[in-house]
């Protein structure tokens, strides 16, 4: 294997690992938010005893995230000298950004809160959670702002082969952020809604203090409904403008060889990944696709050979197709992912509406199991976003197998890619054996008339 | 060629330096917290006295790597691609450290404990020896052609100058954290941290003045006299010395702070307006200006930092002042831990 697709693997690797906790973070930092803000204005305990409960999981997973950040931020340089010299001028300033504005928000204030439930005036120890949660928006909207540069680069004039940036604004108003963004901040509400209803529902059968859990399975099911709703068509509007400036990458994700007017979506199909295989199809739904990808009943669709024609004319010889069968099966778990995930949180709305939510043993079991549905939705969208720019690392200035540091040999990326598969897979088995241990705890116990106007007692290592 | 280059080269400089006044004391903990706390109670207190703060000054290396990226990418991009496995190596230290923190108390089993223990230690001493090494090598020069890629192997990042760099920065550390942690107890634990502060001042101190020479030297300046930042370091590794003899933790822990941020001074002031010598050609260095970003990166950049930069030193500024009381390692023996921990307070 050479030294490039080594370096992807890893890249591919450290970067669907770290995603598997940032959303997490963001979402359970944004609902532990609004309990702690519920305790504050209701004084009640049940939802202070949920915010402790909540944010010790919060805790747990925001360390994995912060050490796997730091692998993140070092990477580009690491293994993509070559990348990080072309577009660093544009591509280093977000990323200095989030620094600055998001890291050190996060976490100085995570610190401030985990430290400071006995040392800050209530208003201020609220003021510090929210903090936090606006640390990791801020932190996703930096990174979101880089990475669409990479998909949809704007801003820059070319000096000398190099980019240059001109612009900043530009990367912020790039239509790949603005909707790529939102759809990050809903599919991170979505997971962590999801991580605390599996949460509430497990306990819901299993533990005690059911009333105080159907609480928080109520408010996580009342987030759910809607966010995976908008993110469905986020998702939706953004495939839009991805047909726009990346036309590949969509046409890559329905094995679409030849241009269609209208397409049709094919829910389910064997073969088609290569160009000289017919794909047996088996179901389709006609005029969907061009639906989805030009938001048109009747719109056109390039397909994959008259691209691979034009981007040859354009760039000079060289296969410009993307993985289709990652595209493809990508789209599809995404897709049908969110249609289940969608049906399942609904159907706890209506237990809601019904007042069954806490006694129907059914749902909670599959409510606990579909946790599983947005961490396979994040990791196949990314794979959809990453894997279809390919092969350009920044669409249209730079290839991927450019990108890398020359002075990398085969043999040093396997030693690291071996180093960080260890350490991972280590620290994410013991993250998750914690998490499920703290998930299955009980609730800190009440507390009694007396202490409430007490300080709560700080939390410590 | 914009005036900017030299600001950014500075800003670099005060992100490094931040990042060791700050983690310094962090490392130091994290190698001495098992032999300041004795018991499980005393480590707990030793690892408290930077529970809130370590996670918000590591954010400080991060800053310092982004803002090279951002200002430098020839810089960023030759430095990161050079050190590829000796940053694995750091980064492997780091979460080490960075998960035993979080994860120490989380279990009350002993062979957890001490696993984390280990763990910690040997992260909180790893860390800075990479670091270390990596910034004498700036200065010392690697090979480095005129593409401006690293054409040497994993050995050649081990150069004796580099590797005493790496040395003296954690002697530093230790006894930078010594003395935090000193300021930071009571009772016995505080008495222990004095004794070690006493016990590794005068290998700090020899090593610092080692290391200013010997960086005097390198840079190749040609002039006999130290600088006054070199002079600083020294003095300021003379003073600890003296002070951690006295009885004053406060006087003593300034004393190390001065130490530490001079000598990563020296490194930057002495490199200038090189960044990364190449032992290649001299034609090949990498320097400020044939590294730098454009001119408009620049400027947005230091609008961003003149904004951001204060807020965070106030905002840091204030959690220390809020965690300023000293911990004290009877909070940690009353109850049983298994008791909290239970409570999933996130206690522990």
């Amino acid at each position: 294997m050479a030294n490039v697709d080594l370096a992807r693997w890893q890249f591919a690797f450290v970067t669907i690992n770290h995603f598997f906790f940032v959303p997490v973070t963001i979402g359970l930092a944004f609902l532990t938010a609004l309990l702690q803000t519920a305790w504050y204005r209701s004084g009640r305990d049940e939802y202070l005893r949920l915010t402790r409960f909540f944010g010790t999981l919060l805790v747990i997973n925001v360390a994995i995230g912060v050490v796997t950040g730091l692998v993140q931020e070092f990477q580009f340089g690491m293994d993509w000298g070559a990348y990080s010299r072309l577009v660093g001028n544009v591509f280093g300033a977000p990323l200095a950004m989030e620094g600055l504005a998001a890291f050190f928000l996060e976490s100085t204030f995570l610190g401030l809160w985990l430290f400071g439930w006995d040392k800050l005036p209530r208003r201020v120890h609220l003021l510090t959670i929210w903090a936090v949660s606006l640390g990791t928006v801020l932190s996703a909207l930096f990174i979101m702002a880089a990475n669409s540069w990479m998909q949809h680069p704007v801003g820059y004039t070319m000096v000398g082969g190099k980019p240059q940036l001109d612009d900043i604004w530009a990367l912020f108003t790039n239509p790949v952020f603005v909707w790529g963004y939102a759809k990050v901040l809903l599919a991170s509400l979505v997971t962590g809604g999801a991580v605390m209803l599996a949460v509430s529902a497990w306990q819901l059968r299993h533990g005690k203090d059911r009333d105080v859990f159907a609480r928080s399975a109520r408010l996580s099911l009342i987030v759910l409904v809607p966010a995976i709703l908008f993110t469905m068509l986020v998702g939706d509007e953004l495939g839009v403008i991805e047909a726009r400036y990346q036309p590949m990458k969509i046409a890559a994700a329905e094995a679409q060889w030849t241009t269609c007017q209208p397409c049709s979506f094919s829910l389910f199909q064997i073969g088609g990944g290569n160009q000289d295989q017919t794909p047996t199809q088996i179901i389709e739904i006609p005029h969907l696709l061009s639906l989805l990808a030009t938001n048109s009943w009747n719109g056109k669709v390039v397909g994959l050979t008259p691209l691979q024609n034009q981007y040859s004319a354009k760039y000079g010889p060289g296969y410009y197709v993307p993985n289709v069968f990652i595209q493809y099966w990508s789209m599809r778990v995404m897709a049908y992912g969110g249609v289940l995930a969608f049906l399942i949180y609904a159907w706890g709305l209506w237990l809601i509406r019904r007042k069954k939510l806490a006694t129907a043993r059914r749902f909670l079991w599959v409510a606990t199991w579909a946790a599983v549905l947005p961490f396979a939705m994040n990791t196949a969208g990314w794979l959809l976003t990453e894997s279809g720019r390919q092969p350009w690392i920044v669409q249209g200035i730079m290839l991927t197998k450019n990108g890398i540091s020359p002075s990398l040999s085969v043999t040093w990326i396997a030693i690291s890619l071996a180093v960080f598969i260890l350490v991972y897979a280590v620290a994410a088995t013991v993250d998750l054996l914690l998490m499920l241990k703290y998930a299955r705890n009980p609730l800190p116990p009440p507390r009694s008339e007396a202490d409430a106007d007490q300080p709560v007692p700080a939390v410590q290592y | 060629m914009s005036s900017l280059v030299p600001f950014w080269f500075i800003v670099i400089a005060f992100f490094w330096t931040g990042f060791f006044i700050l983690e310094g004391f962090d490392f130091g903990v994290g190698m001495l917290h098992s032999a300041v706390g004795r018991d499980d109670a005393g480590r707990r207190a030793a690892i408290n006295t930077i529970g809130p703060l370590w996670d918000g000054n590591e954010v400080w290396l991060i800053v310092a790597g982004a803002a090279m990226f951002a200002a430098f990418p020839g810089w960023y991009a030759t430095m990161f691609s050079a050190f590829n496995l000796a940053l694995v190596l750091l980064l492997v230290a780091l979460i080490a450290r960075g998960l035993a923190f979080e994860y120490r108390g989380k279990r009350d089993a002993i062979r957890w404990r001490r696993t984390w223990d280990v763990l910690l230690t040997a992260g909180s001493v790893l860390a800075p020896l990479v670091i270390g090494i990596a910034l004498g090598d700036l200065l010392h020069g690697l090979p480095i052609d005129s593409h401006q890629d690293y054409t040497g192997s994993f050995w050649d990042l081990f150069q004796p100058y580099g590797v005493f760099t790496g040395i003296t920065l954690v002697l530093i550390c230790a006894l930078h954290g010594a003395t935090f942690l000193a300021l930071k107890t009571t009772d016995d634990m505080h008495d222990r941290a004095w004794q070690l502060a006493r016990r590794i001042a005068p290998f700090t101190c020899a090593a610092v003045i080692g290391f200013a020479i010997w960086t005097h030297v390198s840079s190749g300046r040609g002039t006999f006299f130290l600088n006054p930042i070199e002079l600083l370091a020294i003095l300021a590794a003379i003073a600890a010395l003296w002070l951690v003899y006295g009885d004053s933790a406060g006087f003593a822990f300034a004393a190390t702070t001065v130490t530490i941020a001079s000598c990563i001074v020296t490194i930057f002031v002495d490199l200038y307006p090189n960044v990364m010598v190449s032992t290649t050609n001299s034609a090949y260095n990498l320097t400020a200006h044939n590294t730098a970003s454009g001119g408009y990166t620049l400027k947005v950049m230091t609008v961003v930092s003149i904004i951001l930069v204060p807020v965070v030193l106030a905002y840091q500024s204030w959690t220390y002042y809020v965690f300023r009381r000293r911990v004290s390692r009877r909070e940690f023996s009353a109850p049983s831990l298994a008791k909290t921990g239970a409570a999933g307070t996130g206690s522990g």
